[in-house]
């Protein structure tokens, strides 16, 4: 059997989704976006919701979310996601609405907005790709920057004591009553792929049923920023990452 | 059957405007002096009505950002607020200008600069038609003088800022919100539904349709011939505004010596001083611009040949003077008089002033 008699529509075992467009993607090799992207257009499109589906995207890395998946989106201010999507949901209560936010938009300057529309229960779904560093701006401290992790703005390693600790937003998120799911994930192997790809579903039928406000936070690297190879950043995540940031359900009612 | 008139505070009047114009959506946060507007909205309940939502936010930047949010819907969205609470908008103003997003903003002015005081002023007239978030754009300013005025122009504010997909704002103050005068207010007008909001707002992101490619509400550009094209844009659209949307009263002007300049409520108190200045046998006429952006500079630079000087009165150290100045571009004299800090002066004030600056005996 040689190659060009494998390559047969019969024999196709996994395509790229219809909603993901051919747009280059400005994302570095390794980057954990890319594969979230993708997990949110296979979602959408098997759940058939193209037509009802509006995100929201964030300033960070993924502000050109929007390039990248065919369906209608606004592009927020930085860390105002969730405000934007509060109103769109409550004008549209039969639209589908989901923010795409990093942890500098959503766990420094948006703080405001996610905690309170998390507290009002926004009918919503909010994917928060955590990776410990401000990707887009060249990799300056975060909310979410590891004790002792070096970056940019923390040149000598983050110091505690005068740079505060690492924000576990999502434990706050978990304690409102507005939340209904609360999980964190991550997309470094197949098996958490397929298990972060269930928790985007769950994120989407929750907002749907009207449960309240999702979160999945998708621990993630940023091989770029923390100057590794892509290997070297998900064993890097494993160790550090995760222990900080523990993968699996906070709350999930 | 006629409309009933109504005894109510300018306050009040937007929230009823708001309510029987369609609105699909307000979202505030309370502060003094317009904590009225939310409140009366809450009393009225629209939502159980015309299905419009009320929702009071976590903040101004929040509130503004629904505000964008709501309006990339292409739906008929507001905000109201105060001075201190305009300035945490700016953010959301610049970026929906950016994004070219229809909405209505109202500002009942306080005193400043700061928290100030919560008394009436007229101090946001730069924040207002100048900037005031960042980047070049123009904001379409309408000041309104009486209660009525502040009921008739929700349903302005929102034509406006839908004809020509741009924030509208109706910067009145204290003065205004609070006092109580007979109003009509307008009939009522159901709400449109999604298909007439998409048929109007084909740019609106309502989900996408096989029909049509995704709608992307956004006022990023990263490549900057692209942003220069954009800006090019929006400053033609500005020329238009400027063009066709001058709006302004004229009083008392025909036989004018002097020409007081004034709008919203130092335009009030400047009828009374017309009045006490003619039977002094002062010739005395008022210019009132009801849109503060675009201006009526040609209006004023037509006077600047037949009198002899003119008075700008404004609850502020001298603001739109600059802007009359500008479109006399020298051919009169142009003074100002104001109060600050929430003081409003009265007609007889503003007369002792007049004659002294223009140097009346």
């Amino acid at each position: 059997m040689d190659v060009n008699s494998i390559a047969i529509p019969e024999n196709l075992v996994y395509a790229k989704p219809e909603l993901m467009n051919d747009t280059h993607m400005h994302y570095c090799p390794g980057c954990s976006h890319g594969v979230v992207h993708k997990l949110i257009a296979e979602v959408i499109e098997e759940l058939g919701w193209q037509e009802k589906t509006i995100g929201i995207a964030p300033v960070g890395c993924g502000v050109f979310a929007y390039k990248y998946l065919d369906i209608d989106w606004q592009e927020a201010a930085h860390g105002r996601a969730p405000a934007l999507a509060t109103a769109v949901k409550r004008l549209l209560p039969d639209k589908m609405v989901f923010t795409y936010q990093g942890d500098g938009d959503l766990a420094a300057i948006g703080t405001a907005e996610t905690i309170h529309a998390a507290n009002r229960g926004e009918n919503i779904a909010i994917f928060f790709i955590n990776n410990g560093i401000y990707g887009m701006t060249g990799g300056q401290m975060a909310p979410t920057t590891l004790k002792g992790m070096k970056t940019s703005t923390s040149p000598e390693g983050r110091n505690v004591e005068t740079m505060g600790n690492p924000l576990k937003i999502l434990d706050l998120l978990a304690l409102l009553d507005g939340v209904c799911l609360a999980t964190r994930v991550s997309v470094h192997t197949a098996a958490a792929v397929k298990k972060t790809r269930r928790m985007i579903k769950l994120a989407f039928e929750n907002a749907m049923a009207g449960k309240g406000t999702s979160i999945v936070e998708v621990v993630s690297t940023c091989n770029a920023g923390w100057k590794m190879t892509p290997a070297q950043a998900n064993d890097w995540m494993v160790e550090n990452m995760f222990p900080v940031y523990p993968i699996g359900d906070l709350k999930n009612i | 059957m006629a409309e009933a008139i109504s005894l109510m505070k300018g306050n009040d009047a937007i929230a009823h405007a708001a309510i029987r114009y369609g609105v699909d959506g307000y979202f505030g946060y309370p502060i003094t002096p317009q904590s009225e507007v939310i409140e009366v909205l809450m009393e009225a309940a629209p939502w159980k009505t015309t299905g419009m939502v009320v929702l009071q936010a976590e903040s101004e930047v929040s509130a503004i950002n629904m505000v964008y949010g709501g309006a990339a819907c292409g739906k008929y969205v507001m905000t109201s607020s105060s001075s201190p609470g305009i300035s945490l908008k700016q953010e959301g103003i610049s970026y929906m200008a950016g994004a070219e997003l229809p909405c209505l903003i109202v500002n009942v002015q306080r005193g400043g600069p700061g928290l100030g005081t919560i008394q009436p002023s007229q101090a946001d007239y730069f924040q207002t038609v100048k900037g005031g978030g960042h980047g070049d754009y123009k904001l379409i300013t309408l000041a309104p003088n009486s209660v009525q005025e502040m009921a008739d122009f929700v349903a302005l504010g929102f034509d406006l800022a839908f004809k020509y997909r741009n924030p509208a704002i109706i910067l009145t103050d204290g003065v205004i919100g609070q006092m109580m005068e007979k109003v009509k207010l307008p009939e009522f007008r159901r709400r449109r539904t999604e298909e007439e909001v998409r048929e109007q707002c084909p740019w609106a992101t309502l989900g996408k349709t096989a029909d049509r490619g995704p709608n992307i509400i956004t006022s990023l550009e990263l490549g900057s011939a692209e942003m220069e094209e954009n800006n090019k844009r929006f400053q033609a659209k500005y020329r238009v505004i400027e063009e066709k949307e001058v709006r302004y009263e004229e009083i008392q002007c025909d036989d004018a010596d002097y020409l007081l300049v004034a709008f919203g409520s130092a335009a009030r108190i400047c009828l009374k001083t017309i009045q006490l200045a003619r039977e002094e046998g002062i010739k005395v006429g008022l210019i009132r611009p009801i849109t503060l952006w675009p201006f009526p500079a040609k209006v004023l630079y037509g006077y600047a040949d037949t009198v002899k000087g003119m008075l700008t009165v404004e609850l502020n150290a001298g603001q739109m003077v600059e802007d009359v100045r500008l479109a006399v571009n020298g051919k009169v004299p142009v003074e100002h008089y104001g109060r600050l800090g929430g003081i409003v002066p009265t007609p007889d004030e503003v007369l002792v002033a007049l004659k002294k600056k223009m140097e009346i005996k």
